[in-house]
Parts: structure tokens; C-alpha cells; sequence
């Protein structure tokens, strides 16, 4: 079997050929090699950065699909190693430093509003995804119970499992977790501990003592008898109630019952269940 | 990140493999045990030339080899942080590369077909692409028709064909490497070559007649 036969096929318009290197067809060959994007390192690898935040730095892991891991510098005791080991528990890529924080995270962090970053949740499960998908709608300075998210996502009975998820939250701070809090008003559990919980509440302006002496007294929910309309507790809507006006519920059937519909901006019920 | 070139015949010299002439292998997988993360980012740009034309000219669609690329380096990458150093050192990092896009080519075009038509994957149902887009830039450094041409032709070719050829010629893989790629005998491996060569000249004497 001599390849130089078998290429050499006398065909009259093809060049007459020594060697196979001078033959045109095994040069245009070789012509069709290419460099190849380097862009497609991003598709293979994660990037780091640390950058501050309220309760202190943060290191976070992105994608090309977005921010995938988020800890804080405490809980990697401020070791760059300790942070790429417990990525590496989660996700099988390699993580290199970043030049350049993700777009929007430093604006994000200063502002705690997150809607506009894009997060890589690939490696999550289905039910794990619309846990966070539906927390990231809590905006800044407001708290809903844990019970509230599986009524979200359509589990009502879930409320469990939401909390498995949650701790499960691979970009806490980011997609905001700490602002799910349990019914009796107390915080309840937090990927970084509640110190830091309590800590992250705080910095959002949120007054969680007060939430939980209304719980404690059994209010969960607050109307205005002038507007007929019942929010949770930290709703900016339910902040604006004069005490004339300002009554409390310990439910939202009791609020319904007494003609009050639920307020459009917090949600404190799903339409089907009011 | 700055591409780390490789050192051909530069290493191999201690080894009693005599293939390594070719693959900057102790090197790379040097550098793969001592930071698995950092080693791999250097074996991507080592390798992503050879990745990425292999699986551009099996493949045929820009967006279709940067999808294998892509693919086939995080499987490697899974599969490297599993192996314990002594398994990482045996490694030829180009060969072993090579394979798993050979799998994921293979394996990918057993899905296409098996596929009931109104499933047919993207690349199937999409109209085609303008050649490539490297075209653009291969025009610039004065790509010619021909070469073009060429690179459509090369898809029509048998599968094994076109293996055989774009390991040989577009990548320039020493025949013993290939037999090792494709665990054929080095003869089969240069007749399946010879083939894909003569296959394509037919090939084009119809589709430019001169």
C-alpha cells in the first residue's frame, strides 16, 4: 500500500509532484488549519475576583453563563486556595484570577439590587433554580417568610425544602437569601451563619426587631383602613400607614376576610390563594 | 495568560517512549500536577490550535467546533481532576485530547442520525453558514477560493476519511500518533489517508472543472 500511487493519479491538470509536500492539495490541506478563538478559554474555564462588600470582602466565581459561587472572605479565613477548594466541590472547571470584576456586581453590591446580574445556576436542580429565581424578586430592605417562597413557586407545602435550598445557595448576598426570614420573625438559618445574616439585614436598612416584636404579637401583615390594602410588614407601602390608620393581621385570610386585598407591590399572597 | 508554544523534539530525551519526540507531553502534564488549574489553561492554548482545526474540519461549522472544543476540553478537565499524579504524568496530553474529540464527533453524529427528522439538531435544520466566519480573516492573509472549497469538500469525505486526512495533513500528526489515536495499524492508517486524498481530488475535478 504506497500512498504515492495512490495520490500520484495522473490526473493531467494536477501539478506533477516530488515529494508529498510540494503536492498543492496537501498545502491547501494544511492552509486549513486555524488558530482557533481564544475567547473559547471562557467556555471552559471560571473566573475569581474579590471585591468589597458590607459584610466585608467577597469572593466571587463567574462563568460565561454568569456569577456561579459566591463566599465570603471569612468563611475561606481570607485564603485565596481555601476559596478555589471549595469551588472546586461544586463545579469541575478551572478557576483563574479575573482582570475585571463582572459586569454590574460592584454597583450591584453597593446598592443591593441584584435584578440586572446574570447568574450561571446550571448546576442547580429545577426546584432549586425557582427557589432563588423567586428570592431574587425580595427587593432591598424587605423580608418574606420561607413559607411565602413555596407559595411562589407554586409548593405551598414545600416550605422545607425551600430552606434546604436556600442553604444550598451558591451566590448568597447576591441572590438574597438573607432576606427570607421565618414566620415567628425570627431569622432563622444562613449559608454564612445569621451573625451575618443579622449583619447583611442591617446593612439594607431593614428594621428586623421590629418585625419580630410584630410577630411575636401576632401580626404577620398590615392594612390601611384608608386604602384597604394589607402588605407584609416592610412593604414601603406598609411603612407609609399612619398609626390612625395602621391595623395589623395575623394572617391574610383574616385581612381578606375583613376586605382587605393584598397589596400588588410585596405579594403577600399568591392571586390563587387570596 | 500567554500561550505556551510547544517545544518540538525539545523534550522526550530522558523518556524511553520514542514518540514524545513530537508532544511537549512532560511539560504539560508538569505542569497539570504541580497546579492542575493553571496547568490547564496552559495546556488549552498549547493545544487549541490542534483542538479547534480538528474539530472545525470534521466538523464544518465554526459554532459546531467551538461547541466540541469547548466540550471536549471540560471532559478533560473532569477527567484530570479524578486522576491521581502518576495517571496525569503517563498522559500524551495532544493524543488523549484528539481521542476525546474523535468520541464526542463520533458519538455526536450517531445522535444526529438517530434523531427522528422534526428533532434534527441545529446544525442540521439551521440554514448554512457563510462558510465561516474565519473565512473573513483567512481572506485577509490571502486565503484563495480553492482553500475554501477544500474545507467544504473535506465534509463530504467518508468519516474515516476525513479523520485520516485532517489528522494527517491539516493538523500534521505523525502517522505513528494517529495509529495510536485510532488503534489501527500504521498501514490501514496511511491507506484510510491515501484514500481521503484520491477521494478528494475526484471530488474536486467535479466540483471545479478547469
Amino acid at each position: 500500500m504506497t500512498s504515492d500511487n495512490d495520490m500520484n493519479n495522473h490526473r493531467p491538470h494536477e501539478t506533477p509532484f516530488d515529494a508529498e509536500d510540494a503536492d498543492p492539495l496537501v498545502i491547501d490541506l494544511a492552509a486549513l488549519a486555524t488558530e482557533g478563538p481564544a475567547v473559547l478559554l471562557d467556555r471552559i474555564t471560571a473566573s475569581w475576583v474579590r471585591v468589597p462588600s458590607a459584610i466585608g470582602d467577597l469572593y466571587v466565581a463567574s462563568t460565561d453563563g454568569g456569577i456561579a459561587y459566591v463566599r465570603t472572605s471569612g468563611v475561606v479565613h481570607d485564603d485565596d486556595a481555601e476559596f478555589a477548594d471549595l469551588f472546586h466541590q461544586r463545579f469541575t472547571r478551572p478557576l483563574v484570577a479575573a482582570t475585571r470584576p463582572p459586569t454590574g456586581l460592584l454597583p450591584a453590591l453597593h446598592t443591593h439590587r441584584s435584578a440586572k446580574l446574570k447568574f450561571d445556576l446550571s448546576e442547580l436542580s429545577h426546584f432549586e433554580r425557582e427557589v432563588l429565581l423567586a428570592v431574587l424578586s425580595i427587593p432591598r430592605g424587605q423580608v418574606r417568610p420561607y413559607a411565602w417562597v413555596a407559595q411562589r413557586i407554586g409548593r405551598p407545602k414545600a416550605v422545607r425544602a425551600v430552606g434546604s435550598a436556600l442553604g444550598h445557595n451558591p451566590v448568597p448576598v447576591l441572590i438574597p437569601c438573607h432576606r427570607v426570614i421565618r414566620s415567628d420573625g425570627t431569622l432563622g438559618d444562613y449559608v454564612f451563619g445569621p451573625p451575618t445574616k443579622r449583619d447583611l439585614l442591617d446593612a439594607e436598612g431593614t428594621n428586623i426587631g421590629e418585625v419580630y416584636e410584630l410577630a411575636r404579637n401576632d401580626i404577620h401583615y398590615i392594612g390601611s383602613d384608608t386604602t384597604g390594602i394589607v402588605c407584609f410588614p416592610t412593604c414601603p407601602n406598609a411603612r407609609r400607614i399612619t398609626s390612625a390608620h395602621w391595623k395589623g393581621f395575623d394572617s391574610i385570610t383574616a385581612a381578606t376576610t375583613a376586605g382587605y386585598r393584598p397589596c400588588h407591590h410585596c405579594q403577600p399572597a399568591t392571586p390563587e390563594v387570596a | 495568560m500567554q500561550p505556551i508554544r510547544p517545544r518540538r523534539g525539545s523534550t522526550g530525551v530522558t523518556s524511553a517512549k520514542i514518540d514524545t519526540m513530537s508532544q511537549p507531553d512532560e511539560h504539560l502534564v508538569g505542569a497539570l500536577v504541580t497546579d492542575l488549574d493553571r496547568g490547564f489553561v496552559a495546556l488549552f492554548h498549547a493545544l487549541r490550535h490542534t483542538v479547534f482545526s480538528t474539530a472545525l474540519r470534521l466538523t464544518g461549522r465554526w459554532a459546531d467546533a467551538e461547541d466540541l472544543t469547548a466540550e471536549a476540553f471540560l471532559r478533560a478537565y473532569r477527567a484530570l481532576s479524578g486522576y491521581p499524579p502518576d495517571r496525569i504524568e503517563e498522559l500524551k496530553p495532544r493524543s488523549w485530547l484528539l481521542t476525546i474529540v474523535l468520541n464526542l464527533w463520533r458519538n455526536s453524529l450517531r445522535d444526529a442520525s438517530r434523531r427522528p427528522a422534526t428533532e434534527s439538531p441545529e446544525y442540521l435544520s439551521d440554514p448554512p453558514d457563510p462558510p465561516d466566519p474565519a473565512s473573513d480573516v483567512e481572506q485577509a492573509v490571502g486565503e484563495r477560493e480553492s482553500v475554501r472549497e477544500l474545507a467544504h469538500l473535506l465534509t463530504l469525505l467518508p468519516e474515516e476519511q476525513r479523520v485520516a486526512v485532517v489528522l494527517r495533513h491539516v493538523v500534521d500528526l505523525p502517522v505513528s500518533e494517529m495509529a495510536e489515536i485510532l488503534g489501527r495499524p500504521e498501514g490501514t492508517v496511511k491507506a484510510q489517508v491515501s484514500r481521503g486524498l484520491r477521494r478528494l481530488r475526484e471530488l474536486y475535478s467535479k466540483e471545479v472543472p478547469r
